[in-house]
C-alpha cells in the first residue's frame, strides 16, 4: 500500500487544489522575492502623458491613472500583501491558540472571564479597532497587521477553543490520562494535533481575509502610505474610472481574488492532507471496516 | 529496561483496599461508602445497571475523576494510599500500576496516531525506549493481545481495523507498561457477541497469574461469569450484595441482583 506513505505535504501537493493554492502562493512569494531586486519599471513614478495606456511591450499590464506602470505596481504591491499576510497570520495564530488553551483547559477562574473577553473582542469591529489604532499610533501596515491579527486571533480562539473542549471530552484523552500522560503531554500529543485541522483552516481564512482586510483599510486611508504600493491602494486609486478603463481595476482585482481564493483552498487542502481519515477521499465519521476480519479470528 | 524485551513482570500485583469511598460532585453525592478489597492476581467483576456507581468507582481508583469531583475515604494500592495525593504523583501511578480499558474503541483510540504508537504510549512514558524497541515493542504486545498481521495493525490507523482490532488495540495500551491493577469498564459491550468471546478469553488469559488484578465492570451477568471469580453488584452509589460468582448466581439474596439474573435469563 504505497498510497498510505508520506506526510502532509505530501498529500497536499498530490491534491488538485492543494497544488494550485501552493503555486499561486509560490507565484506569489517569488514575486515578492524578485520585486526586492528588479521591477519592469518604477512602481511610483508618475508620467501623465502616458497615463491609461494599454498593454504593451514597455507597460505589460498598461498603466494607471497617473500613467504609472500597473505590472510594477502589482509586483511591488506583492511585498506589502506578503507581510501583511504574514504578520496577521503570526498575530493572529499566537492570539487564537494562547486564548483558545486557556478558555478551553486553563484554570476555571481564567475560563469564564476569558470566555466573556473573547466574546467582546469578537462583537468589536476590526474596522473601529483599527482606526482606534490609527488614531493613536498613525495609520500604516503595523495598524493593519495588529488589528487584524487580534480581529482574527480571537474567531480563531472562538473556533479552536470549542473543538478544544469537544476533543477534551473524548475517551482517548481519558485514555491517555490513563496512561499516565502529564496535562501538557496531552495537550502537546493529542489535544493540539487533532485540533489542527480547525486551526489549519481558519488560519488559512484569516490570511486570505487579511489580504481584503490591507485592500479596504487601505482603501479607506489607514493602510499603506501613498508611497507604498498595495493592490488595495490601487483598487481604490482606480475604482472611479471602472466603467471608462475596466483593465485597470481588473488587474488588482484578479491578483486579490486568485490570491484570497489560494489562501482558502490550501486551507480546506491541509485539512485532509493532515488528517488520515479524510486522506483518498474517505470519510471522517466513516472509513470504518466491518468486524468480519476480527470474527475469523476471535 | 528488561522489561521491554524478556517480557518479565516489574511490578507484580498490590492488593487493593477501598475503605468507605465517598464520591460527590457539588452538592450532589454519587458513591456512598463504598467498601472492597481485590487480593493480588483476584478477578473482580463490578455489575450493576447505569448510574449505579461501578463506572464511577473504577474512574476514583485509577484517579481519573472529573477535577471538580470530591473523593473521600481511602484507596490503597499496597503501601500506597491513593486519595489526597496530588495529580502529577498519581499521573505516575497510571498506565505503571493501573492500566484502564475503556468501553468504547472507536473514541478510545486518537485516530490520528498509528496504532503501534498508541499501544506502547504508556510503556514508552514510563521507561525510555529507543525508536527500535518500541516498534519491537508494539509488535510484541500485538501478538500478546491477539493481532493478527501484527506488521500491518502497528503501522495502521484506528479508522483502518475492525472494532474487535481496535479493542485489542486498547487493551494492548493499557498492559504495555504491565500494570499489577487492571480495569475495564464494559470492554466487550460495543462488540458484537463472536467478537466479545474472544476478548472476553483475552481477558482471562492476561489475568491468569498472580501478576495481574482484573476489575472487570459490566451490566452483563452472562459476561461477568465469564472473566470473575467475585461479583460485587452495584445501585444507586452503593454496594448492594458481594460474594463468589458462583454463590451470587445460585443464591442471590438482594432483590436487584434477583432482578439482574432475572434479565440475563436462559444465557446462564
Amino acid at each position: 500500500m504505497s498510497a498510505r506513505r508520506g506526510g502532509t505535504l505530501h498529500h497536499l501537493v498530490r491534491s488538485p487544489r492543494g497544488a494550485f493554492a501552493l503555486a499561486v502562493l509560490g507565484l506569489l512569494a517569488l514575486t515578492a522575492l524578485v520585486s526586492l531586486f528588479w521591477l519592469p519599471g518604477n512602481p511610483n513614478q508618475s508620467n501623465i502623458s502616458e497615463a491609461w495606456q494599454s498593454p504593451s511591450p514597455t507597460h505589460w499590464l498598461g498603466t494607471d491613472s497617473s500613467g504609472r506602470d500597473i505590472a510594477s505596481r502589482l509586483m511591488a504591491g506583492a511585498r506589502v500583501t506578503v507581510l501583511v499576510v504574514l504578520g496577521a497570520a503570526i498575530v493572529s495564530g499566537v492570539i487564537g491558540l494562547a486564548l483558545a488553551v486557556v478558555s478551553a483547559l486553563g484554570p476555571r477562574r481564567l475560563r469564564e472571564p476569558l470566555i466573556i473577553l473573547i466574546d467582546v473582542l469578537i462583537a468589536f469591529p476590526t474596522l473601529l479597532l483599527a482606526i482606534m489604532l490609527a488614531a493613536v499610533f498613525g495609520s500604516g501596515l503595523p495598524v493593519v497587521v495588529a488589528s487584524v491579527g487580534i480581529g482574527f486571533g480571537v474567531q480563531i480562539a472562538r473556533v479552536v477553543r470549542a473543538e478544544l473542549r469537544q476533543i477534551n471530552a473524548e475517551d482517548f484523552i481519558l485514555a491517555a490520562k490513563a496512561a499516565g500522560l502529564s496535562r501538557w503531554a496531552i495537550l502537546r500529543m493529542h489535544l493540539l494535533p487533532n485540533t489542527a485541522p480547525v486551526f489549519t483552516v481558519q488560519l488559512s481564512l484569516a490570511m486570505g481575509l487579511a489580504i481584503l482586510a490591507e485592500a479596504g483599510l487601505s482603501y479607506l486611508g489607514f493602510g499603506a502610505p501613498p508611497s507604498v504600493p498595495s493592490w488595495g491602494l490601487m483598487l481604490e486609486e482606480s475604482q472611479a474610472f471602472i466603467s471608462i478603463h475596466p483593465l485597470v481595476v481588473l488587474w488588482p482585482g484578479i491578483t486579490i481574488t486568485l490570491t484570497v481564493l489560494a489562501f482558502y483552498l490550501l486551507g480546506d487542502a491541509l485539512r485532509e492532507a493532515m488528517d488520515p481519515r479524510l486522506r483518498f477521499g474517505g470519510r471522517r465519521d466513516g472509513g470504518e471496516r466491518n468486524d468480519l476480519g476480527d470474527r475469523s479470528e476471535a | 529496561m528488561t522489561v521491554t524485551t524478556s517480557g518479565t513482570s516489574p511490578a507484580h500485583a498490590l492488593p487493593l483496599e477501598v475503605n468507605d469511598l465517598t464520591v460527590s460532585i457539588g452538592d450532589t453525592e454519587l458513591l456512598h461508602g463504598i467498601s472492597f478489597s481485590l487480593a493480588p492476581g483476584e478477578r473482580l467483576g463490578f455489575i450493576g445497571g447505569s448510574g449505579s456507581g461501578k463506572t464511577l468507582t473504577a474512574l476514583a481508583v485509577a484517579g481519573l475523576l472529573p477535577e471538580e469531583a470530591e473523593v473521600r475515604g481511602s484507596i490503597r494500592l499496597g503501601d500506597t494510599e491513593l486519595v489526597g495525593k496530588p495529580d502529577r504523583e498519581l499521573a505516575a501511578l497510571r498506565g505503571e500500576r493501573i492500566g484502564v480499558v475503556f468501553q468504547e474503541p472507536k473514541t478510545a483510540l486518537n485516530p490520528l496516531l498509528r496504532l503501534g504508537h498508541q499501544m506502547t504510549e504508556a510503556l514508552a512514558l514510563h521507561y525510555s525506549l529507543s525508536r527500535a524497541e518500541r516498534k519491537e515493542a508494539a509488535l510484541r504486545l500485538a501478538a500478546r493481545v491477539g493481532l493478527k498481521d501484527p506488521e500491518r495493525i502497528v503501522r495502521a490507523y484506528p479508522h483502518e481495523v475492525s472494532g474487535g482490532q481496535r479493542q485489542r488495540a486498547a487493551i494492548a495500551a493499557a498492559i504495555s507498561a504491565q500494570p499489577g491493577l487492571l480495569l475495564a469498564d464494559e470492554p466487550t459491550t460495543a462488540l458484537d457477541v463472536t467478537v466479545q468471546k474472544g476478548v472476553l478469553q483475552l481477558f482471562r488469559e492476561l489475568t491468569e497469574g498472580d501478576d495481574t488484578s482484573l476489575v472487570f465492570i459490566t451490566h452483563d451477568l452472562a459476561v461477568l461469569a465469564e472473566v470473575a471469580e467475585r461479583v460485587l453488584v452495584f445501585d444507586g452509589g452503593r454496594v448492594i450484595e458481594e460474594g463468589e460468582i458462583a454463590q451470587i448466581l445460585e443464591a442471590p439474596v438482594h432483590p436487584i441482583t434477583r432482578a439482574l439474573i432475572h434479565a440475563a435469563g436462559g444465557e446462564l
